[in-house]
């Protein structure tokens, strides 16, 4: 049986800040999953990897990772992108502290 | 202390010069990231989970008031106002921007400090014993020797593209508060007769093959100990598996091929070697130890410390735990625990840096040293100054009166930051501590070593903790690993595994359950929780780590 391909959002570090970005449907790079691109087929996925892959002057280390789909956009499926998404747990540091 | 010479701030600038320029040429796109990493990390740049982390060396874990204060300056100025101090005698800055990051190197520079050879496959910063040049067992200071090293690897072109990376740790006492037998290379100091040498260990690493060194050479003269070193790095070098990164240490090398080969191999190059040194590195050797002088101690009374000590119970607490013998008659070393409970082990915000600074400048000598367990140390007080500086350090939250005690964990970042790992450290650390607290058991409990690391590279001494915790990723869920019997000390073991792991909810009762365990069993209470250990083995903790929630025969 084929795998079942699991919903993905396009994430790196922005080169400048180091801060965890998001690629969005009109390929600019967001800061906020909620309006990350999420994609559900697996080519487009591979696709949308290699475009992001190639813009090295923006983003640092590419990579797809899972998500859920929830009514308020993306959820994390593993902790450690849930962390990403928010920040270290010993100070209100990262994305927790601009929200 | 050591004052960089002509050449060393020439070389510092030059290379700030260059990095600058690499980061520009990243910033306007003509270097790709592939081309630009072993450049930052060479200058100690990193990109972790949320942010660049810029690694400062601390050699050999000293430092002036001055250097600290600049260091809480670039916290201020480019980070979040606080640096982290690590188990590697390094600060760390979690939150710097690329773009800062020249300024920052170069704000470095102007206090003779530098990220170099932080990082990367060369030899990384040299530590050492932490109460260097001041505790009353030692027969010298090993700073001069961690100096000469670091002069003698820095840039040395053949040790620039080794097979992995590569760590020294140098100790001038017997008891070993450097870690010596966890290193690829440990030196301790020894004594024949009249000549000074060192016991040379070879193949100690932790990670994920744990592995105690070895004795390589029982007795190294003082003036073969370069050649010797060479000798060592360059038979790894050519030895050193490069096809396989968990098999490239040197302790692998040692393992693979036995001990004896090893010392044939480097007393064969030894010999080629030592013809080649013409005496410059012990006229170096010489120079550089002058720039070590011992401060100039004074004989003053010590009444002010005896009558704190007699009256206030707070002073005496932290007297007892955080006072170390001196060599000079009058004084101390103090500990600054950076472990106050519920905070971050390791990190102080640029006030409390500040402070530091200003404390040692008026009562420590100025200076300063980090220690490999993450607390800062003034190794030289006078005892008559201490109640002053205790109250000053109360004033900051810095005069929490914990070494050596449960609550003093070293923990590594773990997953709050660093991208390599599977669990996070920091949390679990704050836990134990905060609930000890609670409990009122610590003085009870004694010397208690805990050491937690978020993944298997085992940055926080995981292995050499009396109680290890490693953070470990199970399904996609935290789940943290307990080894009980490591020790960090010139008796170093690495710690036995107890069992199954813990969820991130069960490791702080299942901590609780080993010390009420412990307490129950141990003979009277100066058997501290290693010496108990040793004694009736691993049965009495499993039982109560893993009866009372019905998991034994899941272990
Ligand atoms: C956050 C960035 C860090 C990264 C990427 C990192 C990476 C690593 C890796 C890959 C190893 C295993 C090396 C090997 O076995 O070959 C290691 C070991 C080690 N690191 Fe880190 N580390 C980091 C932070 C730290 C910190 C904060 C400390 C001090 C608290 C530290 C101290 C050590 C020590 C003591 C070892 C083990 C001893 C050894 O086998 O050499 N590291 N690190
Ligand atoms: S032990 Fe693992 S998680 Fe901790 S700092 Fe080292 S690499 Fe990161």
């Amino acid at each position: 049986m084929a795998r079942i391909f699991r919903p993905k959002v396009v994430t790196a570090n922005a080169l400048v800040e180091g801060d965890v970005i998001y690629l969005t449907e009109d390929d600019s790079w967001s800061r906020d999953l909620a309006q990350a691109e999420v994609l559900t087929d697996e080519a487009h996925a591979q696709l949308r990897l290699l475009e992001a892959a190639a813009r090295s002057d923006e983003a640092v280390g590419v990579y797809l990772a899972d998500v859920t789909l929830s009514p308020t956009g993306p959820q994390p499926t593993h902790f450690r992108e849930t962390f990403r998404d928010t920040g270290p747990s010993n100070y209100p540091h990262g994305k927790q502290a601009d929200l | 202390m050591y004052r960089y010479t002509d050449f060393d701030a020439g070389f510092v600038a030059e290379r700030n010069r260059q990095f600058r320029q690499q980061v520009e040429r990243r910033l306007d796109g003509s270097l790709t990231e592939e081309e630009f990493k072993p450049l930052r990390l060479m200058n100690g740049l990193y990109l972790q989970l949320h942010a660049y982390m810029l690694r400062v060396a601390i050699p050999y874990g000293t430092l002036n008031g001055r250097q600290m204060r600049a260091l809480a300056d670039i916290a201020d100025r480019w980070d979040k106002g606080y640096g982290h101090f690590t188990t590697r005698q390094n600060i760390q800055f979690n939150w710097p921007k690329l773009s800062n990051v020249p300024d920052m190197l170069d704000a470095l520079a102007d206090v003779q400090m530098h990220a170099i050879q932080t990082s990367g496959n060369t030899i990384r910063n040299v530590t050492a014993d932490h109460f260097a040049g001041a505790a009353a067992d030692e027969i010298a200071d090993p700073r001069p020797v961690a100096e000469l090293i670091r002069q003698w690897s820095t840039d040395h072109p053949e040790f620039q593209f080794l097979p992995r990376k590569f760590k020294i740790a140098v100790t001038g006492s017997p008891n070993d508060r450097a870690v010596t037998r966890a290193h690829d290379i440990g030196l301790r100091m020894v004594r024949r007769g009249a000549d000074h040498g060192f016991e040379v260990i070879v193949g100690g690493g932790l990670g994920r093959t744990p592995l105690i060194g070895k004795v390589i050479r029982e007795f190294l003269p003082e003036a073969d100990l370069l050649p010797y070193l060479e000798a060592i790095v360059s038979v790894w070098n050519l030895l050193g598996r490069r096809d396989n990164k968990y098999k490239s240490r040197i302790k692998i090398t040692v393992h693979e091929h036995g001990l004896d080969d090893i010392r044939a191999r480097v007393e064969a190059r030894f010999a080629e070697l030592r013809a080649t040194f013409s005496g410059i590195d012990q006229a170096l050797f010489t120079e550089i130890k002058t720039t070590f002088a011992s401060p100039t101690f004074q004989a003053k009374d010590t009444t002010p410390f005896d009558q704190a000590y007699a009256t206030d119970p707070v002073f005496w607490a932290w007297a007892d735990s955080n006072l170390a013998p001196h060599r000079a008659p009058g004084y101390a070393i103090a500990q600054i625990s950076l472990k106050a409970h519920g905070a971050t082990p390791g990190d102080a915000s640029s006030d409390q840096m500040r402070v530091m600074a200003d404390i040692a400048e008026c009562f420590g000598h100025d200076e300063l040293r980090i220690s490999h367990e993450q607390n800062v140390v003034l190794p030289h007080v006078h005892k008559s100054d201490l109640p002053r500086v205790h109250a000053l350090l109360r004033q900051h939250g810095l005069a929490t009166a914990n070494i050596g005690q449960i609550s003093d964990i070293i923990a590594c970042p773990g997953m709050d930051y660093c991208a390599l790992a599977t669990a996070r450290s920091i949390p679990i650390a704050q836990q134990i501590a905060t609930r000890f607290d609670d409990l009122k058991l610590e003085h009870d409990i004694g010397e208690l070593k805990i050491k937690i690391s978020g993944c298997i590279n085992a940055c926080g001494h995981h292995h050499v903790g009396h109680i290890g915790i490693l953070g470990l990723d199970r399904a996609g869920v935290e789940n943290y690993q307990i080894t009980l019997g490591g020790d960090h000390t010139e008796s170093a073991a690495i710690g036995d595994r107890t069992g199954p792991g813990f969820s991130a909810d069960e490791i702080i009762p299942a901590i609780e359950r080993l010390v009420a365990a412990y307490l129950e069993i141990r003979s009277d209470p100066e058997e501290r929780f290693l010496d108990t250990y040793r004694r009736v083995g691993m049965a009495p903790f499993k039982a109560a780590l893993y009866q009372a929630d019905g998991r034994a025969h899941a272990a």
